[in-house]
């Protein structure tokens, strides 16, 4: 039996409470870091972070990508969608294709 | 040319031999697995990335009724609101076997059926605002789900994928060519082995005869 839990500053993180996701309010790094990995190893399967927290926590997050659980997705905060979730995914084609082929219109568009 | 000393010998002719018919097999194999792999995490990426637009977009959706809802109630009510959550939500993890990559499938469970059970609070105090931001999140979980699900997959098929493209190029270009290399050494060097013997042979012939009938003599 897993669970699913909600990290990220707190007026981002506040509204899944409602519906019964785990919410884990965190500003500070540090603790954000102690806080992710003491969820990844006590049944937390999938882990959603807010991006601007999974920049500054960028080591701690990769180091559970190429680990069946748990599962960590970004989400955009209240503060607006840096685009961090889609390097995410981007960076699973490079990692795999060795280029970006899915991409690649939408960069020449914003170029 | 061979870069691996090898003793040029039958015995290691044969076994280079049967590793080399292996590392071929492997090669096309392994080939053949990278190229399903990279068929399946294409299609699921661009799974993903559809996934995770329609995401965002409800997340910001969802955000924005929160700030509204946050405009016309206080802090406190808004904490009070929301400290006790009727509703619960817990995972049951299937696995997927894709070539060999487990991928993890998700079935979510709430602990209570009523789909009324995400407000947790009573509708007195609190604006309007605040229940249709709850509503349009809670819309949005299996989708969300369903995106752990996808992106998850994609990191484990992109990491598998990289490893296989690995051995196929290292079977490819460095193992299969070094062997060949060292068959072609050991070939040749019996092969002149051979010929060096049957050469002395025919000139150890030579003397035998020389000695016995003494030609050169009879000759003079």
């Amino acid at each position: 039996m897993y669970k699913i839990a909600v990290m990220g500053d707190r007026d981002s993180v506040y509204g899944f409470a409602a519906l019964g996701l785990d919410v884990y309010p965190a500003a500070e790094p540090a603790q954000a870091a102690k806080t992710l990995r003491r969820l990844a190893e006590s049944g937390y399967a999938v882990i959603y972070i807010t991006e601007a927290l999974a920049d500054a926590l960028e080591p701690e997050v990769d180091r559970y990508r190429a680990q069946r659980v748990p599962a960590i997705i970004l989400i955009p905060g209240v503060s607006g969608n840096t685009g961090a979730g889609m390097a995410h995914v981007r960076k699973s084609v490079e990692q795999a294709v060795g280029s970006d082929i899915i991409f690649n219109d939408e960069n020449e568009k914003s170029r | 040319m061979a870069t691996v000393h090898v003793n040029p010998t039958r015995m290691e002719l044969t076994r280079l031999k049967k590793k080399l018919v292996t590392a071929i097999r492997g090669h096309k194999l392994l080939k053949d697995k990278r190229d399903e792999l990279m068929r399946r995490f294409l299609d699921l990426v661009r799974e993903n990335k559809a996934l995770r637009e329609k995401v965002e977009q409800g997340i910001a959706a969802a955000n924005r009724n929160f700030v509204l809802a946050r405009s016309v109630m206080s802090d406190e009510v808004l904490n009070v609101a929301l400290m006790a959550p009727k509703q619960e939500v817990t995972l049951e993890m299937e696995t997927q076997n894709v070539m060999s990559v487990e991928i993890p499938k998700y079935h979510y469970k709430t602990r209570t059926s009523d789909a009324n059970d995400i407000y947790s609070y009573g509708y007195a105090f609190t604006s309007g605002d605040l229940d249709s931001a709850v509503k349009s999140l809670s819309d949005l979980l299996p989708d969300m789900l369903r995106l752990a699900e996808c992106e998850k997959a994609c990191q484990l098929l992109a990491a598998e994928i990289e490893k296989t493209r690995r051995r196929v190029n290292a079977l490819e270009h460095v193992m299969i060519p070094e062997m060949q290399d060292s068959i072609r050494y050991i070939t040749m060097k019996l092969d002149e082995n051979e010929r060096s013997t049957q050469i002395r042979l025919m000139k150890v012939k030579d003397m035998m005869l020389e000695q016995a009938h003494h030609y050169k003599e009879k000759m003079q």
